[in-house]
């Protein structure tokens, strides 16, 4: 009994010391620019089980990954819009320190700091620990009615249609954006969404992956087992760069055919990749 | 309404709804149980949903609306007599309902009928799937029933059938399944889950069923509480220390035990403490206009018998 107690109390200042960390590097004033953002109930979850008091704790490490390991820059993150926004990027490096990047720096470097949502695979649910801190820090499953939701609610979402297929991409693949999916756009037509087209360069240099081991990720019940020289595809201290494009607005039918949401599409996946091209041209080196 | 035929009256939820409705309405209840503590002004007809005096009673009494909830969930009868009790007794009454000229039809479903999974959007409407077969079979015959209603509306337009699915119902007298869970001063959870769950007390859920008598009323509704917490809130709430279990473990751990009589949940209930399985209730609460009279904190601690 006592033991569970010195627990409950250790964690507790695990938690207390995580927060004063974020503060400490993002500012003190973070929780109040942020607490009116999402409504809360007496037990300090919105409806979807995001806890600004969790989220708060659980940032700092990765607000110390932001700033002093892959020294995030942001480009144009001003041109994000207030109310609902579907952000659309480039998807890679084996695991998603894109996504971590991009929540952080809307969290810390937006003029109006938003805690943003992304939309997770629906494995993640049925993972012990990962399912209940992505739903603390506001990460929920990937479905079309999630998304619809959230938009009503005016909150902004980040999407990676390249999904999977962009975040398992191998080393030769960099920078070449796969198969954009559709979905989001049909959304954002029925939710008059606009949409932020950005470009992530550094993460698909992070883990250089140059095989992918499909019988062990079967074995081990995971969508891919990429492999890169140096073994498990962990990230490398290269340079993030964040660029926000201009929103595009579209107007449209969200049930029009495939084919003129194709269309639609091509003009975000045209503005991602002239992005990409030109955040490639204008960087020095890839670490630094 | 005059006169309200009220099946598993002699229930927990059926005598909170008896007692909201007996001043109002006059109360016909049918129960094959005993009805404990009965109001003068209901009457009380001993008797199995299944049998033909309950044709006797509609005859008699020619009641303008039913509320069917005489619906049985204890995992430990046999799978038969829960699918031969609930479907066979739901139909009895619909068959009755239509016979006699009855005006209304209010049945009590459950939002447990499209099933907890990890690919659950977070708030399930109305039009979802019912799935929670597909990872829990025994629970069939409650889907079955719903689904029979759900045909009964469209076979009698001039019939008003309303299905309320309300989220878990809890309450100090209620025996189900996550009222005693949630009783348990050292309960199972899930290690590294904890999912948002909604909670609605039994009482709110009566304000509901009376609510759907209203004339005009039809069609589905889920039916939410008070808000959703994550699962962990609400044991902190009540002060119980709960045991994290591996959920590889869990499972086979709980089929033995349940089969061999040491634990009285069916392993598949653990989708419930592992996975989502939260409703949108903005249809009723728009078309009724009622909000749960208890706050979220009344409701959790309404379990202890506060």
């Amino acid at each position: 009994m006592t033991c569970a107690r010195v627990n409950g109390r250790l964690s507790n200042l695990v938690k207390q010391g995580l927060k004063q960390w974020t503060r400490s590097m993002a500012g003190e004033d973070l929780d109040a620019r942020l607490s009116g953002s999402r409504p809360r109930n007496e037990y300090g979850v919105d409806p979807f089980g995001f806890s600004l008091d969790y989220a708060l704790s659980a940032i700092g490490p990765f607000l110390w990954l932001y700033k002093n390991y892959f020294r995030c820059e942001t480009f144009g993150i001003e041109k994000v819009p207030p109310g609902r926004v579907l952000l659309v990027s480039n998807h890679s490096g084996q695991l998603p320190v894109d996504g971590v990047m991009i929540g952080v720096a809307m969290l810390t470097e937006a003029k109006a700091p938003r805690a943003i949502r992304s939309m997770v695979e629906k494995w993640v649910p049925t993972l012990p620990w990962v399912s209940t801190f992505f739903a603390r820090v506001g990460q929920i499953v990937g479905t079309p009615e999630n998304c619809r939701r959230l938009l009503e609610k005016d909150e902004a979402i980040l999407v990676f249609p390249e999904g999977m297929k962009g975040i398992s991409k191998l080393y030769p693949q960099r920078y070449q954006l796969q198969e954009f999916g559709l979905g989001f756009m049909r959304l954002a037509l029925e939710t008059n969404t606009p949409i932020v087209p950005v470009a992530v360069i550094g993460g698909e240099e992070q883990a250089p992956a140059i095989v992918n081991v499909k019988p062990l990720a079967k074995l081990l019940g995971f969508p891919v087992m990429p492999l890169t020289p140096y073994g498990p595809p962990l990230p490398l201290p290269v340079k993030y760069r964040l660029h926000f494009g201009d929103p595009i607005y579209f107007t449209g039918r969200a049930d029009d055919e495939d084919v003129e949401l194709e269309k639609k599409v091509k003009v975000v996946k045209a503005a991602i990749q002239s992005m990409i091209e030109h955040g490639l041209k204008e960087r020095k080196a890839v670490f630094w | 309404m005059n006169k309200v035929v009220l099946t598993g009256i002699s229930g927990n939820l059926g005598r909170v709804v008896a007692k909201q409705l007996h001043r109002v309405a006059h109360v016909i209840g049918i129960d094959r149980r005993p009805f404990v503590g009965r109001p003068k002004d209901i009457d009380h007809v001993q008797v199995d949903l299944r049998k033909k005096k309950v044709e006797e009673v509609f005859r008699k009494h020619r009641p303008d609306a039913v509320i069917h909830m005489g619906i049985m969930h204890d995992p430990r009868m046999t799978q038969e007599d829960h699918h031969s009790f609930n479907v066979l007794g739901t139909m009895k009454v619909l068959e009755c309902a239509a016979k006699y000229g009855v005006k209304k039809v209010v049945m009590l479903s459950s939002a447990n009928v499209y099933g907890p999974s990890p690919e659950n959007s977070n708030f399930l409407t109305e039009e979802s799937p019912l799935m929670a077969a597909s990872r829990f079979p025994q629970v069939r015959d409650l889907i079955e029933v719903d689904m029979l209603a759900h045909g009964f509306f469209w076979r009698h337009p001039e019939i008003e059938t309303v299905v309320l699915r309300p989220v878990h119902i809890v309450g100090a007298s209620i025996k189900n399944a996550p009222s005693n869970y949630l009783r348990l001063k050292r309960p199972w959870v899930m290690a590294g889950f904890d999912p948002m769950v909604q909670l609605i007390h039994t009482e709110d859920v009566g304000r509901a069923m009376v609510a759907a008598l209203k004339p005009g009323r039809k069609g589905v509704y889920n039916v939410t509480g008070p808000g959703e917490v994550p699962l962990s809130a609400v044991f902190a709430e009540l002060g119980h220390r709960p045991i994290p279990v591996p959920h590889l473990v869990a499972k086979p751990v709980l089929s033995t035990l349940f089969k061999y009589r040491l634990a009285s949940y069916p392993p598949e209930e653990l989708d419930h403490i592992q996975f989502l399985c939260m409703v949108d209730g903005a249809r009723w609460t728009t078309e009724s206009g009622l909000r749960p009279q208890f706050t979220m904190r009344e409701t959790i601690r309404s379990v202890l018998g506060e």
